[in-house]
């Protein structure tokens, strides 16, 4: 697909310090960045770190696993377990919530987040 | 103004229902939408109006206006008025001097309070209950009244009553001028009923009273009454009633009822074909609906006949449902039913303050109406036996007594016919719902909420809605399985045997090996439960599928910060030991709060602190309390007989033996427990999942007992019995629960719902009946043999400790979103 917004590729941290099938916080240019490393799947996958629930930095800390018979990856809020599509942001709960994600690149042992500009 | 070929629906009032019509209409498209609000914020939900004063915000009450501002479709002007309507020119003209040309006009302008015309209504402490506004000047009020007065005893006042118990006012009175409480709603004996739930909580009741006079100087000071009696109270909340808003309707020429109420024919026209109302404000048919759903069904109407269609507004059935202060209130049908048009049954039960009505037509054959109050569980059937005219079983009393012969409950759900309406709020038919489990694979609440909106609305016909999907999945033959998740076709039971078997030891291998998919924030915490039952290996080395708090090995809270409990044994602690408790509380700046378990919670840790907080308390000599862990929580003791005059044994070491034989196991779900020294029962023991009373000869043995939102006494297990065999019948207690209990299922809910109920559990506990008791006694001394404190390993393993970071790419940064507020010279965590 052809887009005309470039992204910039950010160095985040380094792979061992994202749990395996796991998420951790980074701080990129003041935002709080959630990155989960599914080991299982051997994908990664970024989101903002704020719940838009009630608004609290916590997606981080949340469990990953999967929605349904096409395993859409997803991402379960630790305060009340609302669930989020790690693919589109989109909340899986019912409700209309929805997280803004970013591209993942692992080069060598470190993890860069694409940040469009 | 733009030039718009859509014609243009001006809708005065942004309450419940003129928020429906617009989201309604921009559903249907076509029109260009321009809404009037007289209050300064969004839409919001009245119903629960009352839970702002437990804790809602005024956001969580807000309606959603998802998709309304896309393609500029509706235009919100939010705390500006409409003051006149200028029908000639078809003109509408708002306060703050805006001037639009209507097409159509919607007035939702809804209802104001009552006040009746009392000397003194307008002095200091005297509110009505209507919007939040109101609810905020009580909210601001209250602090300084010990005694407050609710006027009218109907269903807003008693709502108003509870906003005032919970805004915690000592003396409650509600004053009400009928002889019973929610006159329109239930009879004289439902209200007696009622009365007597009502007083014990604490609400005083007065009725048959007329109130002539609000007196005091300038403030409220007392009410004086028509029977010559005075009540002192220091605030006053008047319900007695709503009034249409029809003054800009009467302003504009609109016939109006005598009584208030601007008239509108069965399509909710007024007397000018382009004027509509709907809601509070329609007098329609002669009544005035004071009710959402009739004016939904009101907004729905008028869409519908400005889309083309001519659909009618037939009236509407004013059966509802409601929980009033905890107490289940409900009345459907015609509920004051008499004989001769019809046949009574009535069953009441004053010890547990149930009243049930039923009123029967003559033939026995059809369910015509009734009352519930105290148990309404039976509502959404009993409602939908009326509607539908379905006829009634040989044995009508079984519709309120239940069935006695043992039929599943919910099994008369599918005898509903396919039209029946089961959400109201939403118009959603049993058919709708069927064929949604059925074809869209809608086999929960979330995913039937998302695929119909079936019980977004109110939320009271989520049972039913429950009993139709399950009861829709075995009608077709699908066994419905009390499985763990999607990713696991097993029951937890099933899940501990095959680990235990097959010696698996970590989440993945179950995974792979029983499981499909990826897991998921259900299965993997019961997973990590039966791995950490089975092998007592420290949780630590599995994180991520841990629950949260298991993850950091702390409770979190509002504003992601953490709170730390260090296990108190017993509840007995040296003052060396507070001394650190208060120098570490004071060097992370904690709020410190004693628990109902006997020990000391401090709150507001930051996730990068709690190993230096832990690594100090255990230098002290402390442990983990697991308090973040489905595991065994305290052992509440009372002092005994070490210093009691009463005490009959030493109460508090046995509570610190036995809390430290089951300390880190875990469980399906939290553990509690209690020993008191004497049948005075001063640890509550009762009311945990196991306690143990000192008796002359021994110790008694009650197990499965409950606090929590469904309090349930523990039951008698064993009799006088000594320490040795208290611990062993506690071991296989213990183990038969966590190996074949649900997830997230206490010990009560687990007896609850046993086969054989007590007697089965002390047969298998006592008399071995199922010759488990050697292993099991056997599998609990090896977890009790293996136990090792998890903070301690996680403090000296750097490892370990690099996991407690807020940013991992700036660890000693801190969350710069968590922020404290002050309370009483302690921090407290921000609002969300």
């Amino acid at each position: 697909m052809n887009t005309l917004t470039t992204i910039h590729w950010q160095l985040a941290c380094r792979v061992d310090d994202v749990p395996q099938d796991g998420g951790a916080c980074v701080l990129l240019g003041g935002e709080q960045i959630a990155i989960y490393r599914f080991t299982r799947r051997d994908q990664w996958f970024a989101t903002q770190n704020l719940c838009p629930h009630k608004q609290q930095m916590a997606l981080s800390r949340g469990m990953i696993g999967s929605h349904g018979e096409a395993c859409e990856p997803k991402v379960a809020c630790p305060f009340h377990k609302k669930t989020f599509s790690l693919l589109t942001g989109e909340c899986l709960s019912g409700e209309d919530y929805q997280l803004q994600t970013y591209p993942v690149k692992i080069k060598g042992d470190r993890v860069y987040i694409g940040i469009s500009a | 103004m733009k030039y718009t070929a859509k014609p243009v629906v001006v809708v005065v009032g942004n309450g419940m229902v003129g928020h429906r019509f617009c989201t309604r209409l921009k559903a249907a498209g076509g029109f260009r939408i321009i809404l009037f609000g007289e209050e300064p914020r969004p839409a919001y939900d009245r119903v629960h109006l009352s839970e702002y004063f437990n804790g809602k915000s005024a956001a969580d009450l807000s309606l959603p206006m998802t998709g309304w501002f896309e393609d500029e479709e509706i235009a919100l002007h939010l705390g500006d008025p409409i003051r006149e309507i200028d029908r000639e020119r078809q003109l509408v003209h708002s306060s703050k001097g805006l001037s639009i040309r209507y097409d159509y006009l919607i007035l939702a302008t809804g209802s104001s309070a009552f006040v009746p015309d009392l000397p003194g209504v307008e002095k200091e402490g005297v509110f009505v209950y209507r919007t939040i506004e109101d609810l905020e000047k009580i909210k601001a009020y209250a602090p300084r009244a010990m005694s407050g007065a609710v006027m009218g005893g109907g269903l807003l006042g008693l709502e108003a009553a509870k906003a005032l118990l919970d805004l915690g006012i000592p003396q409650t009175h509600v004053i009400e001028f009928a002889s019973r409480l929610m006159p329109r709603q239930i009879d004289s004996a439902g209200s007696h009923t009622l009365e007597s739930s009502l007083k014990q909580l604490g609400l005083q009741l007065h009725l048959n009273k007329s109130t002539l006079a609000i007196e005091g100087r300038d403030r409220i000071e007392s009410l004086q009454f028509a029977d010559d009696s005075r009540l002192a109270v220091d605030m006053l909340v008047i319900s007695a009633g709503i009034r249409p808003r029809d003054e800009l309707a009467r302003l504009a020429g609109l016939t109006v009822g005598t009584r208030g109420g601007i008239l509108v024919n069965e399509r909710l026209q007024t007397s000018d074909r382009h004027i509509y109302a709907i809601g509070e404000c329609a007098l329609v048919h002669g009544n005035i609906y004071g009710l959402v759903a009739p004016g939904y069904e009101m907004a729905d109407v008028v869409v519908n006949n400005l889309t083309g269609g001519n659909k009618t507004f037939p009236g509407f059935d004013m059966s509802t449902k409601l929980k009033l202060i905890g107490q289940d209130v409900a009345s459907f049908g015609e509920p004051f039913a008499a004989e001769p048009d019809c046949r009574t049954i009535v069953f009441e039960d004053r010890h547990k303050g149930v009243y049930k009505r039923i009123n029967i037509s003559p033939d026995g054959k059809y369910l015509l109406g009734g009352v519930l109050v105290g148990d309404a569980s039976a509502y959404n059937i009993l409602l939908q036996t009326v509607n539908n005219r379905l006829v009634l079983p040989p044995n009508p009393e079984d519709l309120i007594l239940g069935s006695r012969g043992g039929a599943v409950e919910g099994a008369g759900v599918m005898s509903l016919p396919d039209e029946a309406l089961i959400c109201s709020c939403e118009s959603v038919t049993k058919a709708a719902i069927c064929s949604a489990v059925m074809e869209k694979e809608a086999t929960t609440i979330d995913a039937m909420k998302k695929c119909t909106r079936a019980g977004t609305g109110c939320g009271g016909c989520i049972p039913l809605v429950k009993d139709l999907i399950s009861s829709t999945l075995s009608a077709n033959g699908q066994y419905v399985r009390n499985v763990v998740c999607e990713h696991f076709n097993h029951s937890r039971q099933e899940l501990f045997d095959l680990v235990k078997l097959h010696n698996v030891r970590t989440y993945d291998e179950a995974l792979t090996q029983w499981g499909k998919g990826d897991g998921c924030e259900v299965c993997k915490p019961v997973l990590a439960s039966i791995l950490a039952s089975c092998w007592n290996e420290t949780i630590v080395r599995q994180a991520t599928i841990q629950d949260s708090n298991d993850r950091y090995l702390a409770n979190i809270q509002k504003g992601g910060s953490y709170s730390v409990v260090p296990r108190i044994p017993g509840g007995e602690i040296t003052p060396e030991k507070l001394i650190v408790l208060g120098k570490v509380a004071k060097k992370y700046n904690l709020y410190t709060k004693i628990t109902g378990g006997q020990r000391i919670d401090l709150f507001g840790a930051h996730v990068g602190d709690l190993p230096a907080i832990w690594e100090e308390l255990i230098e002290a000599g402390f442990e983990s309390g697991h308090a973040y862990g489905k595991a065994l929580r305290t052992v509440k003791s009372c002092v005994g007989s070490t210093w009691c005059r009463f005490g009959l044994h030493d109460s508090v070491s046995f509570a610190i033996g036995i809390e430290e034989r089951y300390r880190g196991i875990r469980a399906p779900h939290k553990l509690k427990g209690g020993v008191s020294g004497c049948i005075r029962e001063c640890a509550e023991a009762q009311s945990k999942d196991f306690g143990i009373i000192a008796t002359e000869k021994g110790w008694n043995l009650y197990v499965c007992g409950n606090g929590g939102s469904k309090p349930q006494h523990a039951q008698l297990l064993a009799v006088d019995i000594d320490k040795e065999t208290c611990i062993k019948y506690l071991d296989r207690f213990l183990m038969f629960y966590i190996r074949t209990a649900d997830p997230l299922s206490r010990t009560a809910t687990w007896l609850n719902k046993m086969d054989g109920g007590m007697s089965y559990l002390k047969n298998v506990v006592i008399n071995d009946s199922l010759g488990m008791a050697a292993q099991w006694e056997q599998e609990m001394q090896a977890l009790v043999d293996s136990y090792t404190c998890e903070w301690k390993e996680v403090v000296n393993n750097p490892e370990l400790r690099k996991r407690f970071v807020h940013f991992v790419n700036a660890p000693r940064k801190k969350d710069p979103g968590l922020e404290f507020a002050e309370l009483r010279g302690q921090v407290k965590a921000q609002e969300w």
